[in-house]
């Protein structure tokens, strides 16, 4: 049974992209933090998290989106979130990420919103 | 507070090891029976999320992140709702904010977790914590069906 999270990060010019897939909860969200790590840690703080493949999300992946937010916004950065369908968009929205945090339904559009502030 | 000490033909229960690779399965469990209730996809997907958070509190805060105790799901359903406790050995439930205005408080300091147990209100109708006799704490939660 598969129980695991998927990860794969594109760049493209000063963004890079990471895809999540799969199920990010307790169990995963380790996982998870330490690829954000590895992007912030190659000087990258322009972040998109493409969830269109992610199947679930609790509030320890929400946990990890928050826990790094700060540090990224402090070095002109931010995290723009895209591509997840209504099931992942209400987990989001019961904590009220809405009003803290950019969320584009298609990458392109949340591509856009990187290059327009740089 | 009353536990429900005799059990009808629709009770369900899981007895799992409290470890983080098991939520899925938690959540497998508690979907499929959901939806035998009544539930549409959205109002599982609330339940199995409030049953997981539930649940990793007991993981990681009750246990101390040991493993090699059990975590109890009981599930119970009727015409109209769904009744689901879930009980561990362990040392309860941390208190973490559970109000709006602390968790948009926390949001906007930016400052990570502690959304665990306010999803589980958000996603049900009722949440009660429990302590019974016996030193085994629980949590009860229930959903209406609309």
């Amino acid at each position: 049974m598969q129980t695991d999270i998927t990860m794969k990060i594109d760049e493209k010019n000063e963004t890079s992209i990471l895809h999540v897939g799969g199920y990010l909860d307790a169990h995963t969200a380790s996982k998870f933090e330490s690829k954000i790590q590895e992007i912030i840690k190659s000087g990258k703080y322009n972040i998109i998290l493409n969830f269109a493949e992610l199947e679930y999300i609790s509030s320890a992946g929400l946990g990890v989106i928050m826990g790094n937010i700060e540090d990224i916004r402090n070095h002109d950065g931010d995290i723009k979130l895209t591509e997840m369908s209504d099931k992942i968009y209400r987990v989001f929205d019961l904590v009220g990420f809405p009003s803290l945090y950019d969320i584009f339904k298609t990458q392109e559009e949340a591509e856009s919103s990187f290059g327009s502030a740089g | 507070m009353s536990r429900e000490n005799s059990l009808s033909n629709k009770d369900f229960i899981l007895k799992i090891p409290t470890q983080s690779t098991n939520l899925k399965i938690i959540r497998d469990f508690i979907t499929d029976i959901a939806n035998k209730a009544g539930f549409d996809n959205s109002a599982s997907g609330d339940i199995a999320l409030a049953v997981d958070e539930a649940c990793t509190n007991v993981i990681k805060h009750a246990y101390r992140g040991g493993d090699d105790k059990e975590i109890t799901v009981k599930v119970r359903y009727d015409s109209d709702k769904i009744i689901i406790s879930i009980s561990d050995s362990g040392k309860g439930f941390n208190s973490e904010p559970d109000d709006e205005a602390a968790v948009q408080n926390r949001l906007k300091k930016l400052q990570k977790g502690g959304l665990g147990i306010y999803l589980m209100k958000k996603s049900m109708d009722e949440v009660v914590f429990d302590k019974d006799d016996d030193a085994m704490n629980s949590v009860k939660m229930i959903k209406y069906l609309r």
